[in-house]
């Protein structure tokens, strides 16, 4: 039947389009590096995506497009993976489905095949990791499972390239085979209700791509997408009826009201028989205790398992602030010294402004985090490659879920501690949609490491030296406790519901591969340079303009007369940083400042506060070099400056400080992260509801800090 | 009900019946726990919040709260 339709139809004669379908973990992606050695154009390599990659290759005269599908165990279309591969399978051109299994695991994998099997295209099925197979005492007999399947199983193995060529020239045997018929085989009672609705479309000669054997074996299990097709047709009066009859027959034959499940243990029972005919183990080494077992006891143990996982995490950030501490510094020097040298060859005094107060040093502050943000990276895709990061869901599930988080919520919520770019995008490891909005909304608690400067320079004009790291570290913990609780309340209201499910495969531990990690890496890095770099460069110009306009020339002139009519160098410096403020008062920036006075006027803020934390929703380093202009220190300030330092004490009382950094907490995270966060959310709708959570939050914790600590002042 | 939940690291049983809701019960199933597939217990996390058990080849970890409403049997050969 499909054969017929393929001869109407034909799509480009020498072209064949191949999707790749398998379960998690099985070497798709390793199978189809070693498919396409030349020509490669490979989109995205991680593990945490979701998207489809396409790889392009030529033949033997066949130009072959590979689509590898996200790994799925069936299609319960439970998490996002399933739902992009079944959406694609169902609803896609393309031309045949190479179906991976691993060939050391294969009756569970057969029941993916099984599913596929009832799908109206071939299917050809790669049996990899052959080797490994075999040196597990694994035998398979390929000709024969082809032989009862009626679907061609190629022996392939990935790591040794063993077999690709065959799985290819199989393809294309195949995209031109007429005969193609796979054989499923159910129990009497299945094969009963199949042949009556066989017979019935038969009569009616209903017209359809997919067998009618395969319809009836869909609708048998309930398929909504066949059940739909059929709907609408005048058949669907007298099948009904049918199908209701078949139902009932086949549920009471497996003892089960669930006819989803009478149908696993059709496909289970058939793939046991499968198994048993085609493999032999040839030598038991089961018994002994396997490598990632031994891991396991020590990596897992109940005891030693967190203490360990924390080493680790500390390890990363040690290395991330140390090791990215050494290339950061030579960065700095080289945007100061682009500015400067571009800033000599530009005459006109805005556009030098603009290019070198504005897009340079705003784009220098974003690539300034780069080696940081590689460093933590590299861990992460150490932590997913190698298959720790499952063990660690494993030993923390069960204190996150008292907080209503997921046990996978642990590396976004790390991460976020270095950067909530990442941090929003890691936050793809979890496969259900509530559990990952709920970790979407409290990555912004985890303090990013561009908030630390703000920090530093107000627990250094408060409080002691000997005293101040310890309130860093204070700010820190406070921040990452209020997002557990703000989770539990989310939890208990915006994401109510029933708990999700925490079943998760552990997979088996494995070396990770150096160019699948350069790949992560590589790519993610490119991400962030791109789509921060922009948005960055973006909200620098906007904070240049508006601070830097309307112009101001009487005031200007003054000031400047005043200037040169001193004497004294001290006296010359007190009066340009005098000048700088009356200008930035004029300023847009300084209207907004005096307009939003009032909102924050409970909070203990003055205009200038405002300001800055309004010039934080672009970047949080944006603030201390806010306050430093503000506080009329001219715009070369950073945390260490001593006198900026100074003019924070004068001007701004402990209770307002406190409630300042409250706010920098909370409050929406910058201009980049807010758009990463919108788009991993999926719905603008969700940062509305962000920015008004952590709104309101930040003000009402503010408001009672500031109340608090006068109080007790 | 003697669940998968009440068993000891070591275990080896057999699943009588998922009491579970249908969209868990599809998770399991394409996990490979179904009725009468065989279990082994292969540890739990501290305060037996999360356990670790095979099936088949595969190493998965499951909840408390799910290991509950799997019901088992002691598996003899």
């Amino acid at each position: 039947m499909n054969t017929s339709d393929v001869k109407v139809c034909p799509i480009i004669a020498n072209h064949i389009k191949v999707a790749l379908v398998g379960q998690p973990n099985v070497g798709k992606s390793m199978l189809i590096n070693s498919v396409s050695n030349a020509h490669l154009h490979v989109g995205n390599f991680s593990g945490v995506t979701v998207d489809k990659t396409e790889v392009l290759f030529d033949y033997k005269e066949y130009h072959f497009t590979v689509v590898d599908l996200p790994g799925t165990y069936a299609f319960t279309d439970y998490t996002i993976e399933e739902r992009v591969t079944h959406e694609y399978l169902c609803a896609e051109e393309y031309d045949i489905i190479i179906n991976v299994v691993d060939s050391t695991n294969l009756e569970k994998n057969l029941q993916l095949t099984a599913e596929l099997l009832t799908m109206s295209k071939k299917v050809v099925i790669a049996l990899n990791m052959s080797d490994e197979a075999q040196k597990e005492g694994i035998e398979i007999d390929a000709e024969y499972m082809s032989e009862l399947l009626g679907v061609s199983c190629i022996k392939v193995s990935a790591a040794t390239k063993l077999g690709i060529e065959d799985l290819i020239d199989e393809v294309i045997k195949q995209h031109t085979n007429t005969e193609y018929k796979p054989k499923l085989v159910f129990s009497e009672p299945v094969e009963e209700e199949i042949a009556r609705i066989v017979w019935y479309l038969d009569k009616h000669r209903f017209k359809s791509t997919n067998s009618y054997r395969n319809i009836a074996i869909n609708l048998l299990k309930g398929n909504k997408k066949t059940y739909a097709k059929l709907h609408d047709e005048p058949i669907w009066t007298e099948l009904q009826p049918i199908l209701i009859e078949a139902s009932k027959h086949i549920e009471l034959h497996h003892n089960s009201d669930d006819i989803k499940e009478a149908f696993a243990e059709e496909y289970a029972s058939f793939n046991r028989g499968i198994v048993a005919e085609v493999m032999e183990q040839t030598s038991h080494h089961q018994e002994k205790k396997t490598l990632t077992e031994k891991i396991d006891s020590i990596l897992i143990h109940p005891l030693f398992g967190i203490p360990i996982f924390l080493f680790f995490m500390w390890s990363l950030f040690q290395l991330t602030f140390t090791l990215g501490a050494v290339p950061m510094e030579y960065i700095d020097m080289f945007f100061s010294w682009l500015g400067n040298t571009v800033g000599l060859t530009i005459q006109n005094e805005d556009i030098r402004s603009l290019i070198v107060d504005g897009i340079i040093s705003g784009v220098g502050a974003v690539v300034l985090f780069v080696p940081n943000i590689i460093i933590l990276f590299i861990g992460i895709a150490l932590l997913e490659s190698t298959g720790y990061m499952s063990r660690v869901a494993f030993l923390l599930d069960g204190f996150f879920h008292k907080f209503g988080l997921h046990g996978q919520s642990f590396i976004p919520l790390v991460t976020g501690f270095g950067c909530s770019i990442p941090a929003y995008m890691s936050a793809r490891i979890l496969k259900n949609d509530r559990d990952r909005l709920l970790t979407l909304f409290i990555i912004g608690f985890m303090s990013c490491g561009a908030r630390l400067p703000v920090y530093v320079l107000f627990a250094g004009a408060f409080f002691p030296t000997d005293m101040a790291g310890s309130v860093l570290f204070i700010i820190y913990i406070f921040g990452a406790i209020m997002g557990l609780i703000a989770a539990k309340v989310l939890k208990l209201t915006a994401f109510k519901g029933v708990d999700e499910p925490f079943v998760m495969e552990m997979p088996k531990y494995r070396l990770p591969s150096a160019k699948l990690i350069w790949h992560t890496v590589f790519t993610k890095t490119m991400m962030y340079l791109k789509k921060a770099g922009t948005f960055i460069a973006g909200a620098a110009v906007l904070v240049w303009f508006l601070s830097n306009y309307p112009h101001h020339e009487a005031l200007e002139k003054e000031y400047n007369t005043k200037i040169e009519s001193v004497q004294t160098q001290e006296k010359k410096q007190f009066l340009e940083n005098k000048k700088e403020e009356m200008l930035l008062e004029q300023s847009y920036l300084g209207q907004i400042g005096k307009l939003s006075e009032p909102l924050f006027e409970p909070l203990g803020f003055d205009w200038k506060m405002s300001v800055a934390l309004q010039a934080g929703l672009a970047a949080k380093e944006v603030v201390v070099s806010t306050l430093g202009v503000l506080y009329s220190m001219g715009s070369g300030v950073d945390e260490q400056n001593s006198s900026l330092v100074d003019a924070i004490r004068k001007n701004i009382p402990l209770p307002s400080a406190i409630a300042f950094i409250v706010v920098i907490m909370i409050y929406l995270p910058c201009l980049a992260a807010s758009i990463v966060f919108t788009r991993e959310a999926g719905h603008i709708k969700y940062f509305f509801y962000l920015l008004g959570f952590t709104s309101v939050v930040a003000y009402v914790m503010a408001f009672l800090a500031y109340n608090i600590t006068q109080m007790i002042l | 009900m003697f669940t998968l939940y009440d068993c000891d690291r070591g275990d080896k049983v057999q699943v009588v019946k998922l009491h579970t809701a249908a969209e868990l019960k599809q998770r399991l199933i394409s996990f490979g726990i179904m009725k009468e597939s065989l279990i082994e217990v292969l540890g739990y996390a501290p305060r037996k919040k999360t356990m670790e058990v095979r099936v088949g080849k595969m190493n998965l970890a499951l909840r408390d709260e799910e290991a509950k409403l799997i019901e088992v049997q002691k598996y003899e050969h």
